[in-house]
């Protein structure tokens, strides 16, 4: 009896000493050598896997930081100044200090503003619906209201507001990654620079029909009616294809232009409220002077 | 002209078919054989299938309701095939509380821990029927004599555990024909077994109005029926005396309830034909094997669910045939 | 047996209501919207001015490449403007408006109705003819039809199919023009062969059209290599792949054209198009749709001028019914819903079906109870369930390797499924975005 214990112990001792020196070989003859400072930038990264540096994941940006010469050009949207310093003192490099962004949706169309004239039936799917029609309105640029862009939003940053039928950016949690700005079928939403205080002006409103068609769609479109870029003391508005467009990096914030503009397209964001003046025209008599 | 157009990508035109109608058909062809059941088990019959739809409804309800907290959809019918079946496949003389037990397994672990209707890979109802089947076998293997049971000594047993039973020590062929009865009485219901699964005749009549109303389709009946013939039939003609004729199999125990209804769930079948076939042969050869080798009398229930589990493999990897696909050369 | 293709396959409700409807000219309307491209393939060239003097058949806008066609005034008048007007999707498109005034046809043309059966032109010159008169397939696609009629060096055509299936529910066009014109198809038919230089063809009805099998079978005696088979009643049977499955049993291989097989498929309404084009020197302006409904009081068939707008139409039978919900652009299976009724009659339209609230409507989906029906409909012998999974979580790669471009879109998945599940809309969303990564690849 004695015996069997023993042989049995003495096997198993046999087997484990023969699997350790597979297993310490194999180790030795399949190791794959890698930088171990990635392993450290990764454990600086956010960690949210979200693309927006343009890398697949994380463990691929902090690879491609590794690996690149210079790191001056890459970002990650969402660690911001903080994070690519710190990654710039692991890999003994220089980055350039960035603007912070904030995600910008570039259209007032909400059920009031913008009637809608037919009913969709099909997927509730704004790249589908993109593709078949122009949508329940009669604006052929508006937002569809399917929320692609908070489906692809992976910080809790957007929400569809139920009355407006719009997206909504909450800008605590926004953190630029542009993955809204890829998913939206029509290119509504667009990167800003943050500006001071959060303060932001822009047009929103991205119909390039001609301001008639536009403004029977849409009570709140741009009907490039120039009155924007007249008014703009620093050139920051130009205007193309029936649309006026406001460079955030000329703008002063002045908000000469959101005062000028007949429709309310020019949008002024965390401004402190001031005395509302009355239009000197009507929209109608501008739209015939077009 | 104020009038608002729907729009929408085509077809413009929908088929009359829609879940709760294909679910209240399968309902629908199930009533003949419970009506058989009620006929020769009596009132007793009915008291356990209305507990197991019920109990099963009930729970659908509650764990949609109050543990997923999501969208409630007892109203689509497929709760009650869940209880019907799962009533089918006991005795009618279970005891409520162990059907009730059996209801809740099938419905919590067979179907909702998956995600619902849509989601579970195994049938449900054999979930819960092989859930009841280890835990209480003793009730699910003792079936009450039918009222009209001719062979007196013998009531409490199905013909396959009697031909098991006989088989194994040796009795001759022609005494175990005379205790198991004849083929006539299996194929109308005249035997003991489960609730539901002895009337071949009325699981037939409702398995053709399924095909009628294209709810089922003939591959995984035909295929059980047809492996389960040419295998039973062979050891049968190798050696007459110690295996039991094809007919025999193919008309006693649970194998008609099996091929129609349960291989046949939708969701736990395979989605193209030729893996169908495939999934009907492998249930009628593993429930061949499990009846002739294996400690059960029947194995119709394990086969299936055995099966079940090879399903998305299957539907991975055995694909139907393309339009134009490509004929490899040589 | 009556012969028909083999996988899927679906028989929606046929509904042909107007099927006694004898073809009626509808009045000239006072302005017509001529849009640039009608076509598949690049969108035609505008040759006229805001201005300008027509006639009914002045070519107004000329074929850009290869894929394209002409597109000829279909009524006399001056053009009033060219200028972007709602498409049926609703976004702009180029298009030529035209005030009718009086109905002047250009010398050119030969306005009798006699028959004429002689052919006098060489292939070449058919093929140019019916290329500079902008003829295009009038089956739904309007694929130019010269463009199918050139056949690849290297290839040869061994049969034409005459596509007279109408297998979409409620359309009767073609149905109406075999009982109406059944000379005409034949001298048209006959055209088409000498074009492809084919000494047989195939004219394929489906076998709920007894009165046009019969017709035909009867007119096709008189001319040679003609015959007539009566199909199976079963969609799509008049998609190209399932209709020569069905006649010739031969199978397109996926990704390749049918000519690819020895045969080539030409509408029945094309053939007549192409009877009037090389016998009477007519170009594509006008063409029969059918305006039907259930809750249409009288479901007519027309011969409209290309151009015309829809409203017209409907203005014509008595406006919209009351429960009106859904407007139509051709079949219910495949046609296109109608945001706008100012919308043109097109060379591709067939039919305006008009819909109530209660078969227009669809039903909100629920889960996949992966029933299998839409694998067993399929005509493709694809699996729609899983492509369906593949465009809703973007799954492009898996999608293209489940081979989503097969897709014909005939919608027999969406049309069968119980869950009422969109699946046709994420196929095609798939099909796009698959479409544009292997474009991207090349």
């Amino acid at each position: 009896m004695s015996l069997i214990v023993l042989l049995s112990i003495i096997t198993l001792c046999v087997i484990g000493v023969i699997a350790a020196v597979v297993l310490f070989y194999a180790a030795k003859k399949f190791k794959v050598y890698e930088d171990p400072r990635i392993d450290e930038v990764e454990a600086l990264l956010p960690a949210a896997n979200c693309g927006g540096c343009g890398f697949p994941g994380c463990r691929g940006f902090a690879e491609a930081l590794v690996k690149a010469d210079h790191i001056s050009d890459m970002l990650c949207p969402v660690g911001g100044n903080e994070t690519m310093k710190a990654i710039a003192t692991v890999l003994g490099q220089d980055v350039k200090e960035t603007v912070p962004m904030i995600a910008v949706v570039r259209c007032n169309g909400s059920t009031e503003n913008r009637p809608k004239t037919s009913i969709f039936q099909g997927a509730k799917n704004c790249s589908i619906a993109h593709s078949l029609y122009i949508g329940e309105t009669d604006c052929s640029y508006g937002c569809l209201g399917y929320g692609e862009c908070v489906e692809a939003c992976k910080f809790d940053a957007m929400y569809m507001d139920e009355k407006t039928g719009l997206p909504v950016i909450i800008e605590e949690n926004c953190v630029a990654c542009g993955a809204c700005v890829k998913a939206c079928p029509r290119s509504i939403i667009e990167m800003r620079k943050k500006g001071p205080k959060s303060r932001r002006i822009y047009v929103s409103c991205v119909s390039c029909d001609k301001g008639a068609i536009a403004k029977k769609a849409c009570d709140v479109a741009c009907i490039a009616c120039g009155k924007c870029v007249k008014a703009c003391p620093h050139d920051a508005i130009t205007i193309e294809n029936n649309l006026a467009y406001i460079d955030f990096n000329k703008c002063k914030l002045c908000r000469k232009c959101v005062d000028v503009c007949p429709t309310h397209a020019i949008v002024e964001l965390n401004f402190p409220p001031k005395k509302i003046t009355e239009d000197k025209e009507t929209t109608s008599s501008i739209i015939e002077n077009i | 002209m104020n009038r608002k157009l729907i729009i929408s990508p085509s077809p413009h035109v929908k088929g009359t078919d829609s879940v709760p109608s294909i679910m209240y058909g399968v309902v629908f062809s199930l009533l003949p054989a419970l009506g058989i059941a009620i006929y020769f088990f009596g009132i007793s019959a009915l008291i356990v299938t209305l507990t197991a739809i019920g109990a099963c409804v009930i729970f659908e309800f509650l764990i949609q309701k109050y543990l997923i907290k999501g969208k409630v959809t007892i109203f689509n019918g497929s709760a009650i095939i869940t209880g019907l079946l799962l009533a089918f496949n006991v005795p009618s003389s279970i005891p409520i509380w162990m059907i009730i037990v059996g209801s809740l397994v099938a419905i919590g672990i067979g179907k909702m821990s998956f995600g619902g209707l849509g989601a579970n890979p195994f049938n449900p109802a054999l979930v819960g029927r092989v859930f009841m089947l280890i835990s209480f076998p003793v009730n699910m293997t003792s079936f009450p004599a039918n009222r009209f049971a001719q062979i007196d000594g013998f009531s409490g047993a199905t013909p396959l555990s009697i031909a098991k039973g006989a088989l194994k020590s040796g009795e001759p062929m022609s005494d175990i024909f005379d205790k198991v009865g004849n083929s006539l009485n299996h194929f109308v219901g005249n035997m003991e077994g489960s609730l539901g699964e002895i009337s071949a005749l009325f699981i037939l009549l409702g398995g053709l109005y399924m095909l009628y109303r294209g709810i089922i389709t003939w591959h995984i009946p035909v295929s059980i029926f047809l492996t389960v013939f040419i295998f039973a039939g062979s050891m049968h003609l190798i050696n007459p005396e110690q295996y039991m004729p094809a007919m025999f199999h193919i008309l006693t125990g649970g194998l008609f309830l099996g091929a129609i209804y349960m291989a046949t769930d939708m969701v736990t079948s395979p989605m193209s034909t030729k893996a169908m076939l495939i999934y009907g042969v492998g249930i009628g050869a593993l429930t061949m094997i499990i009846r002739t080798w294996g400690a059960y009398p029947e194995g119709i229930s394990f086969a299936i669910l055995i099966m079940n589990a090879f399903v998305p493999l299957m539907n991975r990897y055995i694909k139907p045939k393309r339009f134009g696909e490509e004929v490899k050369n040589g | 047996m009556l012969k028909t293709f083999k996988v899927g396959g679906i028989h929606p409700p046929e509904n042909k209501l107007s099927a006694g409807a004898v073809v009626e000219t509808l009045p000239l309307p006072e302005m017509v919207i001529i849009p640039v491209s009608q076509h598949i393939g690049a969108p035609a060239q505008i040759m006229v001015q805001k201005g300008d003097a027509v006639k009914v058949g002045t070519i107004i806008a000329k074929q850009t490449g290869f894929v394209s066609a002409n597109i000829h005034s279909s009524v006399s008048g001056i053009v009033q403007k060219i200028e972007e007007t709602f498409d049926t999707s609703g976004y702009r498109r180029k298009a030529i408006v035209i005030n009718v005034d009086g109905d002047q046809w250009e010398d050119s043309i030969d306005q009798t109705t006699t028959l004429k059966t002689d052919i006098e032109l060489s292939t070449s010159e058919i093929i140019q003819r019916i290329s500079e008169l902008g003829i295009v397939g009038l089956g739904g696609a309007t694929f130019p039809t010269h463009v199918k009629l050139s056949i690849p060096s290297g290839k040869t055509a061994e049969i034409l199919i005459i596509n007279a299936v109408e297998c979409e529910p409620y359309l009767t066009a073609d149905h109406r023009l075999m009982l109406e014109s059944p000379d005409e198809i034949m001298v048209g038919t006959t055209i088409l062969m000498n074009a492809l230089g084919v000494k047989k063809a195939v004219i394929g009805i489906e076998k709920n059209k007894p009165d046009a099998i019969a017709k035909l079978t009867e007119t096709a005696k008189k001319y040679q290599g003609i015959s007539v088979v009566p199909l199976k009643v079963k969609y799509p049977q008049g998609a190209e792949k399932q209709l020569i499955k069905a006649i010739f049993d031969r199978e397109i291989p996926s990704g390749k054209l049918p000519i690819e097989v020895g045969a080539v498929v030409q509408n029945v309404g094309t053939a007549f198009a192409v009877y009037e084009a090389i016998q009477k020197n007519k170009p594509l302006i006008e063409r029969i749709v059918t305006v039907t409904g259930k809750s249409v009081s009288k479901p007519s068939n027309f011969k409209v001028r290309i151009g015309t707008p829809v409203q017209k139409l409907i203005d014509h039978i008595g406006g919209l019914p009351k429960d009106t919900a859904k407007v139509v652009n051709g079949g219910p299976m495949m046609g296109k819903a109608l945001r706008d009724l100012n919308v043109p009659v097109t060379k591709g339209t067939s039919g305006i079906l008009i819909l109530n609230k209660k078969l227009a409507s669809r039903k909100e989906y629920v889960t996949c109870i992966r029933c299998g029906r839409c694998v067993t409909v399929c005509p493709m012998g694809l699996e729609p369930f899983l492509l369906m999974t593949h465009g809703e979580l973007q799954m492009w790669g898996d999608a293209e390797k489940n081979h989503v471009m097969d897709c014909i879109e005939c919608g027999s998945c969406s049309f069968t499924c119980p869950a009422h599940r969109p699946l046709l809309d994420y196929i095609r969303h798939g099909k796009s975005n698959v479409g544009k990564i292997m474009r991207n690849r090349k």
